[in-house]
């Protein structure tokens, strides 16, 4: 289990990563943590002729928080988003995620841009950018562009970005105030791929919920977003309609089967992972209320 | 006085090495070697048509590109059968490098040399094999039904049938008053060592000799099969064990391909060659276990006392049987447990698939008749409305009753005789340590919350320490320093803590004075290998004895030069002194400088051993007639049968009620291995085998699809449990001795695996009230198996036969 060969490049700026990408085209892979990309090498189950490694290009490292919401950049470690504390207090949600990524050994490499650009249906971070309406700030040979969530995203591990692009951050958009998140996922094994996982977004006026929202992990193709509003808007949280969840994400999501689960296991979990989220939301108000 | 070193929990004094990265394995070996890689087949069953190496030598750095047609003499034959048996009448063993038909998917075909592994690895994929696909027989069901053969030769796919019995089955099962039949599946696992296999070959042209590192758990069955493969003298090989990343039974098989192909690749190069198993390699072309179908038929009386079994199931020993059947010998064998069968009878079929060969994996068989007797033992107490445990002891063998000899014969041709343990005291201790009389009362509150919740229970007897034997070498140096040798290697299992330890006690000197060698044909080359749960019984027993001698022969001398009786001294931290005369004294090394009569003094203590000293006496040669010059001794152990080790287990489980999920909420384990030469190893043993019964258990399967491609070939997709699905092991212990070995030592390094498939299988079963009858078991298995008993798609498993 050894790559093929590849040219390795080392850039030190975007204008040359993107330079180096635009030179190789589609025989390029960008490398940032590698914790998807270097098993596949040494499997050779993608052999590049070259790998544009972004490790030592500089002002990719950076959390930034402001009033809109929490921007990553391309070299920030899972590990990194996780401990930043300020931007765990302005999107619960990315902490609650984050800390399902894997194991720390490989939240400590792999990255959360990297992670959203694999577009892996399994991955976290995806769920969570599609659920907080957030965007992808792209370098190109075009000039820069930004991708929303809702654009990025068009199948498994497909997305709409070139291949002389760069991913160089993302950004993760505040929810509205009053706004209560979870997430939630079931995996055989604890850090393994999910089964089915659920990212949730419950906006409260009062009791009453206004907006209610949900993305999932491993039982959709791309992470779109359920709005679950029709059937709790106007309810207080306590009267949780758990049927009608359950029923309305059974209809959403679009699970396959594989060796670990059979897709209507991976329906069922999905639709009790959404419900059991929703009744710890609705525990934590009530917490919250007392 | 020192402190007696056996019973102790000494700290293992392997780990400050390994835990710092100090620990040297064989891929930290060979530096500057060549490396090799294999093309392995993508089919489970095809005929090699046409193998082009096409470009694969222009690579620069590629050094040699092999196929079968190069291999010479035995090279090129078929590998040994390790294990003959009479029953065994198709045996078949794969080549070093396929010729002609391929029979597993991973199967060495060619053989490339180059610089290092990656433009090995570029070599191999220039490499064209024309292959002519043939139907592969994958799974029990395909091999029974035996539509299409594995191999053309073998009718039925059939490599051997074994029927034991023992009393009159027929007439004891028609009087019995009750009867079930189970039908019983286990799934495929494996040893998955986080070290694969590994060999670095060193020829030395000069010399004509070879140095064989091994990631192997027998390194003089390993130099006796590569000396006779390759033409060599045994005084021309030599085989070395490093340190070895586990074995769990995998590395008990010898020589596998790579180990003959390095080492004759190193001499027709004349240069270092080295072999890194990766973890691909490792799941396609090592070995797996497990894999079982069962029949049980029993019949009992109303109180549950077992009058007849009757077992026969089907075992998959993949493609090749190079260590023979001892796999199904064991399940049908260690299958009764503690308990005695009324008349028993058993037969097995050990049937060929075109899948990864099966050879023994830490508790070899046990598991899966564990799985059958407990399974069984559930069932009696459902059908009688009984206690799960009282029906146990209502079989057990009773401590009086020891020695009881089963009536059948053992993994080691020798009798199933039971040399000790104290079944009723370990049920009675499981079920304090679990609580089992208040469980309902958990039961019904865990109820109150929502919850479900059920309680296991598992009891196994284990046959450890099979012979033939093992040696020990003791040596003192004359500065104190006391080197142990044994031949049976070490995979991390704290050998050279508690062969120490033994040694310390039995000779008297400090622990930190000892220093052992194991698995070096260099240090003892008279050995047989690590498995069977035999590290400590046979290894231990045979340094004791070797310490033993090498102190008679200590106090002989010091008495000697003390001028007193041998009787009147002991030896204690290294010194041998005179009883109630401390000053009166001399220590080892010193004895060790005057075993050695020397003409030329190499450093200031060696003076008093030199011919003008006035050591001696003049009226006598220097050596003894009947002597040998040096402190050291050597001596074996070899016993006339296995002895037994036992166990009871027992976990409470808590099952969703929704997603079927499963977590194991206590487990508890019961165990006698015998006198604990170190408590603390041996409940590090019974953890590491628990960790991998739960994942036999609950999360690994081989996953073969119907043209026989493993699927889940990887640690991704490859369920090992981590740490955080293992649970907290709560222990208590019996020390029953065993009274066949000076020592009193039993096996404890499989024990912690072989009962949990069937304590979780019982757990669950009791929290859902529906039958498990395979394992392992998946949280989406569980649902669906709870979707079909709601509709009533289940059939009753166990009705009267």
């Amino acid at each position: 289990m050894k790559p093929a060969p590849f040219v390795h490049h080392a850039p030190r700026t975007v204008p040359e990563a993107v330079a180096v990408l635009a030179q190789v085209g589609h025989d390029g892979k960008v490398l940032a943590g590698g914790q998807s990309l270097v098993p596949l090498l040494s499997m050779r189950l993608v052999t590049p002729g070259h790998l544009v490694d972004i490790g030592g290009v500089a002002g990719l490292d950076a959390v930034e928080v402001d009033e809109a919401g929490v921007r990553v950049g391309a070299l920030v470690r899972h590990a990194g988003l996780e401990r930043h504390a300020e931007a765990a207090d302005a999107l619960p949600l990315l902490r609650q995620a984050v800390r399902h990524v894997a194991h720390p050994a490989i939240r400590t490499r792999g990255t959360t841009v990297g992670s959203v650009a694999h577009a892996d249906p399994a991955g976290e971070m995806p769920a969570v950018l599609a659920l907080c309406r957030g965007t992808v700030e792209v370098a190109g040979p075009r000039g820069g562009r930004e991708v929303a969530a809702a654009d990025l995203f068009t199948g498994p591990m497909e997305t709409t970005l070139e291949p002389d692009e760069l991913a160089v951050a993302v950004r993760f958009e505040r929810f509205p105030a009053g706004t209560r998140t979870a997430f939630a996922e079931s995996a055989r094994r604890r850090g393994d791929y999910a089964l089915a996982g659920v990212a949730l977004a419950v906006t409260l006026a009062g009791e009453e919920v206004t907006a209610a929202r949900a993305s999932f992990v491993s039982v959709t193709p791309v992470p779109d977003v359920l709005d679950l509003t029709p059937v709790l808007a106007g309810l207080a949280l306590p009267e949780l309609p758990a049927g009608e969840v359950a029923e309305l994400v059974r209809g959403h999501v679009d699970p396959e089967s594989d060796i670990h689960a059979p897709a209507e296991y991976r329906r069922m979990l999905a639709a009790e992972l959404t419900v059991r989220a929703l009744r710890g939301l609705r525990d934590e108000a009530r917490a919250g209320a007392a | 006085m020192s402190t007696r070193q056996v019973g102790e929990k000494v700290q293992r004094r392997e780990d400050p090495r390994l835990l710092t990265g100090n620990g040297r394995f064989v891929d930290d070996l060979g530096r500057g070697a060549l490396h090799a890689a294999f093309v392995r087949s993508p089919h489970a069953h095809a005929r090699i048509l046409d193998i082009d190496i096409g470009d694969a030598w222009e690579l620069e750095g590629v050094e040699a590109v092999y196929t079968w047609e190069d291999l010479p003499g035995r090279v090129a034959e078929p590998l040994p059968v390790l294990i003959p048996h009479p029953a065994l009448t198709h045996p078949r063993t794969g080549y070093c490098l396929a010729t002609q038909e391929v029979n597993h998917v991973g199967e060495a075909v060619v053989m490339v040399v180059a610089r290092d592994r990656y433009l090995a690895e570029d070599a191999c994929a220039r490499i064209r094999v024309d292959y002519e696909p043939l139907p592969p027989v994958v799974g029990i069901p395909a091999a029974r039904e035996a539509a299409r053969l594995v191999h053309d030769d073998v009718p039925g796919n059939v490599a051997a049938t074994l029927l034991q019995e023992v009393g009159d089955l027929e007439s004891a099962m028609a009087a019995a008053p009750h009867r079930l039949t189970l039908d019983l599946a286990v799934e495929r696992s494996a040893s998955t060592p986080l070290e694969g296999r590994g060999v670095l070959a060193r020829w030395d042209t000069d010399d004509g000799s070879l140095r064989l590192y091994s990631s192997t758990q027998t390194s003089t069955g390993l130099r006796a099969a590569v000396a006779a493969k390759l033409g060599l003298p045994l005084a021309k090989v030599e085989v070395v064990t490093p340190d070895v990343g586990g074995g769990f039974g995998v590395k008990i098989v010898h020589p596998w391909p790579e180990e003959v192909l390095v080492p004759w690749a190193a001499r027709v190069l004349g240069h270092d060659v080295k072999w890194t198993e990766d973890r691909r390699e490792h799941f396609v072309s090592a070995a797996h276990e497990r894999g079982q179908l069962q029949e049980v038929t029993v019949g009992f009386d109303d109180e549950g006392h077992l009058l007849a079994l009757d077992v026969r199931f089907w075992h998959d020993n993949g493609a090749y049987t190079p260590y023979g059947i001892i796999v199904p010998i064991i399940t049908a064998t260690q299958l009764l447990g503690p308990y005695k069968p009324g008349a028993y009878r058993v037969e097995f079929w050990s049937l060929y698939t075109n899948t990864v060969l099966v050879t023994p994996y830490r508790g070899a068989g046990r598991p899966q008749g564990c799985f059958a007797m407990e399974r069984t033992m559930d069932a009696i107490a459902a059908r009688l409305g009984l206690d799960r445990a009282e029906v146990r002891s209502r079989n057990f063998i009773q401590p009086e009753e020891m020695p009881y000899d089963q009536g059948l014969m053992f993994q080691d041709g020798r009798p199933l005789k039971y040399d000790s343990g104290d079944f009723p005291a370990s049920l009675a201790a499981l079920k304090a340590l679990v609580g089992w009389e208040d469980f309902e009362g958990y039961r019904a509150e865990a109820e109150r919350a929502g919850r479900r919740v059920g309680l296991g229970i598992g009891c196994y007897v284990e046959g450890t320490g099979v012979g033939p034997y093992e040696g020990g070498h003791v040596h003192v140096e004359t500065d104190g320093r006391v080197n142990v040798a044994t031949g049976l290697t070490t995979q991390g299992q704290g050998h050279q803590t508690v062969l120490a330890q033994v040694v310390a006690d039995e000779l008297g000197v400090r622990l930190e004075d000892v220093h052992v060698t194991t698995g070096d044909t260099r240090a003892m080359p008279y050995a047989v290998g690590t498995f069977a749960s035999r590290g400590a019984v046979m290894s231990g027993n045979a340094v004791a004895l070797a310490a033993r001698v090498v102190r008679a022969k200590a106090l002989r001398i010091a008495a000697d030069a003390l001028e007193v009786s041998p009787d009147d001294l002991e030896i204690a931290d290294g010194v041998v002194s005179v009883r109630g005369a401390p000053g009166t004294a001399v220590d080892l090394g010193t004895v060790a400088v005057l075993a050695n009569p020397l003409r030329y003094a190499f450093d200031t203590a060696a003076q008093a051993a030199t011919q003008f000293a006035g050591t001696f006496d003049p009226q006598r040669p220097p050596v003894a007639e009947d002597d040998e010059p040096g402190l050291e001794g050597r001596d074996f152990y070899s016993p006339t049968q296995a002895t037994f080790a036992n166990g009871m287990h027992a976990a409470v489980v808590e099952t969703d009620p929704v997603t079927a999920e499963v977590r194991i909420l206590r487990y508890c384990v019961v165990h006698d291995c015998g006198v604990m030469v170190n408590p603390m190893i041996v409940e590090g043993q019974v953890h590491g085998g628990v960790a991998q019964g739960v994942g036999g258990a609950l999360y690994e399967r081989m996953v073969y699809d119907e043209g026989g491609q493993l699927l889940n070939a990887s640690f991704m997709d490859f369920l090992m449990p981590y740490a955080s699905e293992v649970p907290h092991v709560e222990t208590d212990h019996l020390e029953t001795p065993s009274p066949l070995n000076p020592l009193g030592l039993k096996g404890a390094g499989e024990a912690g695996t072989i009962p949990v498939s069937a304590v979780i299988a019982s757990a669950i079963e009791d929290a859902e009230g529906i039958p498990i009858r395979s394992m392992p078991i998946s949280p989406p298995e569980l649902w669906a198996l709870r979707q079909q008993h709601a509709a009533g798609t289940v059939t009753a498993q166990e009705g009267p036969s």
